[in-house]
């Protein structure tokens, strides 16, 4: 199995709100800091890319943020563009509404073809070797199946046409695991890890492409060892808090308040631990499960993606 | 303004609505939170009231009992409630969307005629659109919401809205509807169909389009579009009757997040876009809080102390003193490393905490209507987890002058 990074196209999903964006700005941040060549690109350009980094705006042209690590937000129209001069030799200068705006009616009627044009760039760019790695910050895993599947969908809609033999060196592209893979971000709850189960299964069963890891994110860090945590019961009740208040000569209030804020640390750490069980038993066990901790000092922003790059390259351990 | 008048807060509101809408951006507990305030209004007030859930987590669904339901409501027993020593003055009900199954529903009230019906069910493509067309269930989910209305059998409806990239993509969907089938563009791309003829104005579409796709597919397409134009009157009517019901006095929003920085950007450009629509803000809910103990000095000061004096207290408390057994026997090393991670605990959650003070504070100052539900540690389980939040949101809402909306 290729490590995450080798790989030339990795595909960043999970459920809305797991920390998708910080995932896949981390991961180029971190190839870039390896001296790799990386573009970051949000499928859906609502500027979260541009958030993480502070970079400022990004667009279809991809805009550099740093050595080697490069950002760009998708646009289909712009996508088409350059897709039927490419493809078609189309000259399109100054002709392009119309027919895009025709094009956008069918593409929203017919399921496969906007994602051939967006999942069709991020092949192209690794095609021609304009980067090591793409990174995608890619659409929620209510959606990502139906991108990664259109060019085996778009296979049996279309039969003849320019799209339909475009399609073979995708699906050469995106069905080789050495080249490319998905990436599942889940952190510990309910939903977020049911989501990631079940987009496995579905990977796996209806696309080509390679489940390459799933991260964890914002995972509480353990408090206690098992005996550490009787000891802790034994402080927390009966007579424990009202002695250690005469300790440290305070009230027994805010000691009880610190108290049941470890207590509560404990259990919602214990409640995700239990999700994180049930996420590594239901994905094969050559998948890696990274761990990223939960970050109390920066939850957003440039220094929160330096801290997950770090955290991610010490679990690739590469 | 009297503990009775807060108290009353959101009673009033609800009493004065028949539509709640939950919105806000991904895995802050929106799905939660409406079965929350469907509980809570069941349990305060007389009447039928319906939450009409998306995807429910499975123990959320279990609690509800409407694990493996579509579209049909069920009550929830009043058992449910009683669990937790509640007597439920009203009922609550609760129903899953089912997209396709609301889809199919469509067609056959819209469809001039049973035979059109099964072509359209047929027809490879209206599997596609319905499944992933971009806002399908967005638009699904709405006029689910205006047929339960339209219905008549129950006093409020509560709906959770379904993910979307946009949190208020469902607001368009309706309008975005009617305007995708009665485009011109939708004539433009039937007409070839019909006629085999290709106008002048669409043949450069259509020479693209070829090359592009090949005229079976655009067939294909054209063939439904037909088909579906028959029933586009029913259909633009009906979506329209949707849009203007999101729009009227007796529809409120309830607007869900978290304090982290980005829901909670989110979520503030939700409520100003509701605004610029007119459309009315009933509640902004900032779940998941942690609880105000975090910011308190006094508790911080402990925690430093267990953090700096761990091996002095963890002596004191393990060993025996005047003739008392020790409060916590055992080894004196783990005791330490017990009060200092509680206090570095502590101190971790404490950042969290005041970060979040600081959003809650500027969201307040915005919207009088913002109530917190506490962080809990446990999923949501029964309808008692449900009352407890629903207790939250129904106690915390201070509403301006007395309680008028």
């Amino acid at each position: 199995m290729s490590g995450l990074l080798d790989r030339r196209l990795v595909f960043v999903t999970g459920k809305g709100g797991v920390g998708k964006t910080t995932v896949a700005a981390a991961l180029g941040l971190l190839a870039s800091s390896r001296g790799r060549r990386a573009l970051v690109c949000e499928m859906e350009p609502k500027g979260d890319v541009a958030a993480a980094y502070e970079c400022g705006p990004t667009g279809f042209v991809p805009r550099k943020v740093g050595e080697g690590l490069f950002a760009m937000s998708m646009d289909t129209e712009a996508s088409l563009r350059e897709y039927l001069r490419l493809n078609l030799r189309i000259p399109t200068i100054g002709r392009i509404g119309p027919v895009a705006s025709a094009f956008d009616f069918v593409a929203t009627a017919a399921p496969g073809v906007r994602e051939i044009l967006t999942v069709g760039k991020l092949c192209y760019e690794v095609r021609e070797r304009h980067y090591d790695l793409v990174v995608v910050d890619a659409s929620a895993t209510g959606n990502i199946v139906g991108q990664l599947a259109a060019p085996v969908g778009i296979n049996e809609l279309v039969r003849v046409g320019a799209v339909r033999s475009q399609t073979q060196w995708m699906l050469e592209i995106l069905g080789d695991p050495a080249l490319t893979g998905v990436c599942i971000v889940a952190t510990p709850e309910e939903m977020p890890v049911n989501e990631a189960v079940d987009l496995a299964r579905r990977l796996r069963d209806e696309t080509g492409v390679d489940l390459a890891a799933i991260v964890a994110n914002r995972v509480l860090p353990e408090l206690f060892g098992r005996s550490e945590e009787e000891a802790f019961e034994t402080l927390a009740s009966g007579e424990g808090p009202a002695a250690l208040a005469a300790l440290v000569g305070r009230e027994v209030d805010p000691v009880q308040e610190v108290l049941d804020a470890a207590r509560l640390a404990v259990r919602v750490r214990r409640s995700g631990a239990e999700h994180l069980g049930r996420l590594r038993e239901a994905v094969p066990s050559d998948v890696p499960l990274l761990i990223l901790p939960y970050l109390f000092g920066r939850a957003h922003g440039p220094r929160a993606i330096r801290l997950v790059a770090d955290s991610l390259a010490e679990e690739l351990g590469e | 303004m009297t503990a009775r008048q807060q108290e009353s807060g959101l009673e009033e509101l609800l009493a004065a609505k028949e539509i709640v809408i939950a919105c806000g951006p991904g895995g802050v507990g929106k799905t939660t939170v409406s079965a929350a305030l469907a509980a809570g209004a069941a349990a305060r007030s007389g009447g039928r009231v319906l939450v009409l859930t998306v995807d429910p987590a499975r123990r959320l669904a279990d609690a509800l009992h409407v694990e493996g339901l579509g579209n049909e409501a069920r009550r929830v027993p009043a058992s449910a409630f009683a669990a937790s020593g509640v007597r439920p003055k009203g009922e609550l009900w609760a129903a899953m969307l089912d997209t396709k199954q609301s889809w199919d529903a469509l067609v056959h009230r819209h469809a001039p005629d049973a035979a059109t019906a099964r072509q359209i069910l047929d027809n490879p493509l209206y599997r596609n659109i319905t499944g992933r067309f971009a806002r399908s269930h967005e638009y699904i989910a709405m006029e689910r919401l205006y047929e339960l209305h339209a219905e008549g059998e129950y006093d409020l409806l509560v709906v959770d809205t379904p993910p979307s990239h946009d949190a208020l993509d469902f607001l368009d969907a309706p309008e975005r509807m009617a305007e995708f089938f009665g485009s011109g563009l939708l004539r433009w791309l039937i007409a070839p169909y019909r006629s085999r003829l290709v106008s002048l104005a669409s043949r450069p579409f259509y020479q693209v389009a070829d090359r592009i796709l090949g005229t079976q597919f655009l067939e294909d397409v054209g063939e439904f579009f037909l088909l579906f134009q028959a029933m586009y009157d029913g259909f633009a009517a009906r979506a329209r009757s949707v849009s203007a019901l999101l729009r009227e006095a007796q529809t409120t929003f309830m607007v869900v997040t978290t304090l982290e920085t980005v829901p909670a950007l989110e979520a503030g450009r939700l409520a100003a876009e509701l605004a610029a629509r007119r459309l009315h803000l009933g509640l902004l809910v900032a779940n998941k809080v942690l609880p105000a103990s975090f910011r308190d000095p006094d508790a911080a000061a402990v925690a430093d102390a267990l953090q700096s004096d761990a091996e002095h207290l963890a002596r004191g408390l393990a060993g025996s003193r005047a003739g008392r057994k020790s409060v916590v026997p055992g080894d004196p090393t783990e005791l330490r490393r017990v009060l200092e991670e509680v206090g570095r605990s502590f101190a971790d959650f404490r950042l969290v905490a005041q970060r979040e003070a600081e959003v809650l504070e500027e969201m307040a100052a915005a919207h009088q209507v913002t109530v917190t539900v506490p962080h809990l540690a446990r999923d949501i389980v029964d309808v008692g987890g449900l009352l407890e939040i629903g207790a939250r949101l129904f106690e915390g809402v201070q509403r301006p002058s007395g309680g008028s909306a």
